[in-house]
């Protein structure tokens, strides 16, 4: 279940998650960060990615300048969650103004091999690896 | 005489692609996982895919020469790491295209001779999913995979759906490794019932 949480007073401080036993995928507004923890080898075609899909879609219906996706904590990720980061990659991308950055962990070997793909994808995208 | 669609693809068997090894090499240390289709359902069973995975890859770290060097370390986990992306792969893609219907195990063996791991994953598969299958490996095979990457990415994002063999190219592409395919008859009482395929992922360390 998605939680949605926001301050509809304030400056639109919204956070929106999904936690599960293995895995946890957080928005926050206040950094315009999306955090994926854990490990994602989930099935595509059941709820789990469509479920993380929705609450990337509803981070770019927001519109935030600058994107960021925070995987430094991210384990593992089977080829259907790297094609579900791709896809946002690409969405993101063809709204032109938004700017994405991706923060890596050096210490998690899949990263460095496969993040870099995402750049192939969107030119512009910053990958740091630390 | 007119031949089914079956028929056509039981005649041209066995049938191999890329670079197969009909004889394995001697090696020093290997491991076989059998899994029932009948055990658990398919939810718990994907799940048990990542589990199995790890568990292979934790099996070849054992045989490992020791870490001396924060070198050795970080090339321990990056095999670790390999072994568990692809092994995991593979067990995904045995169970999303094997044929159910025939109530038979998904095999995955793990072979390592000190400087090659080797892949080996049996599954039953439909015959009319054959062809189609086979077209996805000439591709694999004979186009540039970075492209074919690229390509499927972008197509999946317009057709929604999840990047049909992306799992395949990024062993590929990201890991150096070199994909082959046998397909074979399985025979009951002399008589052709099922269509086996093995996929041999070789990954050099």
């Amino acid at each position: 279940m998605i939680s949605f949480e926001a301050d509809l007073t304030g400056e639109q401080d919204t956070a929106m998650e999904i936690v599960k036993d293995n895995y946890q995928v957080t928005y926050k507004s206040e950094d315009s960060t999306v955090y994926c923890k854990g490990s994602l080898r989930l099935h595509g075609q059941e709820e789990d990615y469509q479920q993380i899909n929705s609450l990337l879609d509803q981070v770019i219906e927001l519109e935030p300048p600058t994107v960021t996706l925070n995987l430094q904590e991210l384990d593992f990720l089977n080829s259907l969650g790297i094609n579900m980061l791709s896809k946002f990659v690409i969405k993101i991308r063809k709204k032109k103004f938004i700017k994405v950055i991706v923060q890596g962990a050096k210490d998690t070997p899949w990263q460095e091999k496969s993040l870099k793909n995402l750049q192939r994808l969107m030119p512009s995208l910053s990958l740091t690896l630390s | 005489m007119l031949q089914t669609v079956e028929e056509k693809v039981f005649a041209l068997l066995p049938q191999t692609f890329g670079d197969y090894l009909e004889q394995l090499p001697p090696y020093h240390e290997q491991l076989t996982l059998d899994f029932s289709p009948s055990t658990a359902p398919p939810r718990k069973r994907w799940r048990n895919n990542g589990r199995s995975a790890d568990f292979l890859a934790d099996f070849l770290v054992t045989c490992l020469p020791e870490i001396e060097t924060d070198m050795d370390r970080r090339r321990q986990a990056e095999i670790k790491d390999a072994v568990s992306y692809i092994a995991n792969e593979l067990l995904e893609n045995a169970m999303k295209y094997s044929d159910q219907s025939q109530g038979t195990c998904t095999r995955i063996h793990l072979y390592f001779d000190g400087s090659c791991i080797l892949f080996l994953t049996q599954n039953n598969v439909r015959p009319e999913a054959v062809q189609a299958f086979q077209g996805h490996i000439q591709e694999l095979l004979n186009e540039d995979t970075q492209e074919l990457y690229i390509t499927r990415l972008e197509e999946s994002v317009e057709l929604e759906n999840s990047g049909s063999g992306l799992g395949l190219l990024t062993m590929i592409n990201d890991y150096d490794a070199k994909l082959s395919w046998k397909f074979e008859q399985v025979e009951e009482h002399g008589s052709p019932v099922a269509i086996a395929v093995t996929t041999m992922v070789q990954l050099e360390i």
